[in-house]
């Protein structure tokens, strides 16, 4: 068995309905798992780009790469480099406050994060964190005695650093 | 620029992509459509079910080399089509599937896609996995380009079926229509031609080789590669090993051919492609029921592998020397550079080894009892010496079709198809429909068993009214005798929902619908009845009683690899 471990791949696909269904439902039938997606709209505006998460040995990555670039609609597949790479999270996390005590805690270490608290009531506040997984993974565990009533996070979106760039021919 | 309907438009640009068939049923969501289609000249084959349609598109598209076309109405004439195109999908088959779909938008009524109106189903939805592409009309106007899309995803790199669905509405609507030749599509560039080093690399390989067996399969059929696989095993003295869907790609009565590698494989075939040294893999995928168990196929061979979808090549079996190209360019390229390189006569050490493996394993396939019964075996070499070299013969799926794969000799490419992939009982029948509408001075013959042509045999009505005749010859062992067969062999003779008993009559079937029967009990009875149905411009079915005991071998128990194979 070869080494299973984490992998980062970005598609440039046409942004038009249904893409991101031929994509995810391509993961499903072959048996891949993707740990995270995320897809937005690029330059110009008839692209979309997807970071696509996936944990797999190197063979398996393979495949999907090459089904992946099987798909009419996906223009271009890359695997980043792991060591030459930005990669972001932003996450939401609603902390429960049951007094002014905790609050000013949190905001605390909100700060130490470099993380925003946006919303503020009685009883809760939102933090906004942005970093990699691990970096969000430690805001949250460190919170969760307080109570962390609900997350959003977005899924990883990726770069690679410097001069390289996916390009599209034509 | 013309201004006309959607549906004149569709007509239109199928027209200028050369269709001269269409095979289909009508509906409510595809009527505009065929209110055009009446005058166009071209020609409408009424189906009696839509997974007819779709295999007949299925069989013509793999007689001929061309697109097949199928048409459907939404939703339940859209799903009907779905076996169809699935089998074609598995068998890289290019045919086009039309289907019907609710408004787009509607005015006073909620017959409208997303409103869950009359007939509708999300046919992109459910047919994405099977399909190269798929995509739904938005606009009247998309049609011209929609239709040249789907004909050259259908038709280049590994063709695929490729599916439009049309909402009722844009099939009325009128709009400028633009017919432009030209296709653009950033994520499609599929390669074809071979790179030169991993070519030369191959030669290298191919030159040094004591024992090189050809492992030959759909792809070079697909590529019209025959003849350039033909020279290179004459060049190499190398035998050729086919895949099942390789039956046809080279002469099965040359003596460098091995047959069919596989759980039903020819002795020879699995014997010998494992003592290879060299394997040069051409258009095939290294399935399971080809290779068996992964690590004791071909142990000491490197492997070469060409084929056109490099999502193929590493899939199932590591290789040496990938080639993503085109089977015919590449092994025109080898060709080229190994008539250059052959000096000295090969040694025929390795030829010879093969004749005499091939003897002795010739009167092993041959030996089988039948009691009382006709053999299916001997049936099936008689036919081969009755027919004439280019007959087109289908089978259906299940001991029939590895009868048909192991006895009768495929000459020719396009003469032998079987849904070798999805393993579709009741496509042999509809898939003889679509291949002599392709070849229509041909002789057709569907070889089938009595469980899988009883799937489609409604299409009789189609064959007898649109007076397309063929043959269809029904091993009868009132048995779904494959599965039959396993339960024999590993579920300890235990038979469950197996039998199928003496219903229906075959024969009367046939005369019910207007074709003819025949029942024969020998050898010379079937010969004779093969002769007169020749001769006849109806459909024939031949009902030929079997032993339900009978079984197919060799064989190859499944999770076991080519060695473990049981010849008796």
């Amino acid at each position: 068995m070869m080494k299973k471990q984490t992998h980062i791949m970005a598609a440039i696909v046409e942004n038009k309905p249904g893409v991101l269904y031929n994509v995810s439902n391509m993961f499903r039938c072959r048996g891949f798992n993707i740990e995270s997606i995320s897809v937005g709209p690029m330059e110009p505006k008839d692209l979309a780009r997807m970071t696509i998460t996936v944990i797999g040995d190197e063979k398996t990555i393979e495949q999907m790469i090459k089904q992946l670039n099987k798909l009419i609609d996906v223009i271009k597949v890359s695997k980043l480099d792991p060591d030459n790479i930005v990669i972001r999270e932003m996450a939401l996390i609603k902390v429960h406050t049951s007094n002014a005590r905790t609050r000013s805690d949190i905001i605390n270490y909100a700060n130490i994060f470099r993380a925003r608290v946006v919303d503020v009531s009685q009883e809760s506040l939102i933090v906004e964190v942005t970093g990699d997984s691990e970096k969000i993974n430690a805001f949250i565990n460190l919170v969760k005695p307080f109570g962390v009533k609900e997350t959003a996070r977005t899924g990883i979106t990726a770069l690679s650093r410097g001069v390289k760039s996916i390009r599209i021919e034509g | 620029m013309t201004k006309m309907s959607g549906a004149q438009a569709l007509i239109e640009a199928l027209k200028r992509e050369k269709v001269e068939v269409i095979f289909g049923i009508i509906g409510g969501a595809t009527l505009p459509i065929y209110d055009v289609l009446r005058d166009s000249g071209i020609r409408h084959i009424l189906c009696r079910h839509e997974q007819c349609a779709a295999h007949a598109a299925d069989g013509y598209a793999r007689a001929s080399g061309r697109v097949g076309v199928c048409m459907a109405t939404s939703g339940p004439g859209a799903t009907n089509l779905v076996t169809g195109i699935a089998t074609a999908y598995m068998d890289s088959s290019p045919i086009i599937a039309l289907t019907g779909q609710a408004n787009r938008f509607s005015a006073n009524t909620t017959y409208m896609i997303g409103k869950d109106a009359f007939q509708e189903a999300d046919i992109i939805g459910i047919t994405t996995p099977i399909t190269k592409y798929n995509f739904q009309v938005k606009e009247a106007s998309e049609i011209p380009k929609a239709v040249k899309l789907a004909f050259y995803i259908a038709t280049t790199g590994r063709p695929r079926p490729v599916l439009i669905d049309l909402p009722k509405d844009i099939q009325v609507e009128t709009a400028q229509m633009e017919f432009n030749n030209d296709v653009k599509i950033r994520g499609y560039k599929p390669t074809t031609k071979p790179h030169p080093i991993q070519v030369k690399r191959a030669v290298e390989l191919l030159l040094m080789a004591e024992r090189p067996v050809i492992f030959a399969g759909g792809g070079v059929l697909l590529s019209n590669a025959a003849p350039e696989l033909l020279a290179l095993a004459n060049f190499l003295m190398a035998p050729v090993a086919i895949s099942l869907m390789g039956k046809g790609c080279f002469p099965e009565n040359h003596p460098l051919s091995l047959g069919v590698v596989g759980m039903h494989g020819s002795p020879t075939a699995n014997k010998l492609i494992l003592e290879a040294d060299v394997l040069l893999a051409v258009g095939v995928r290294f399935s399971d029921r080809t290779v068996g168990t992964l690590d004791e196929f071909c142990p000491d061979a490197k492997i070469i592998h060409i084929d056109i979808d490099s999502a193929e090549i590493g899939k199932n079996v590591d290789v040496d020397i990938p080639i993503v190209a085109d089977a015919k360019r590449t092994l025109e390229t080898i060709n080229q550079q190994l008539i250059q390189r052959l000096k000295k006569q090969r040694s025929s050490l390795w030829f010879d080894r093969v004749q005499k493996y091939k003897n002795q394993l010739q009167s092993l396939a041959e030996s089988s009892s039948s009691g009382g019964y006709i053999n299916p075996q001997k049936l099936l070499v008689e036919l081969r010496k009755i027919l004439p070299e280019d007959t087109i013969v289908t089978t259906e799926v299940g001991q029939n079709q590895m009868w048909a794969a192991l006895h009768f000799k495929a000459l020719k490419p396009r003469t032998f198809l079987s849904s070798d992939g999805l393993g579709t009982m009741g496509f042999g029948f509809p898939a003889a429909l679509g291949a002599k509408v392709a070849c229509p001075g041909r002789l057709v013959v569907d070889i089938a068993g009595d469980g899988s042509f009883i799937m489609t045999s409604q299409d009789l009505a189609c064959s007898v009214m649109e007076k397309i005749p063929v043959i269809v010859i029904v091993l009868n062992n009132s048995m779904l005798g494959m599965v039959a067969q396993w339960q024999r062999f590993f579920y300890n003779r235990k038979y469950c929902a197996v039998e199928l008993g003496n219903s229906p009559d075959f024969v009367k079937l046939a005369e019910a619908y207007g074709a003819q029967g025949f029942r024969v009990s020998s050898l010379n009875e079937f010969s004779k009845a093969v002769r007169k149905a020749m001769k006849s411009d109806i459909t024939t079915v031949i009902d030929v009683p079997i032993s339900p005991e009978e079984n197919v071998f060799p064989m190859i128990p499944p999770g076991k690899g080519l060695k473990d194979m049981i010849t008796e």
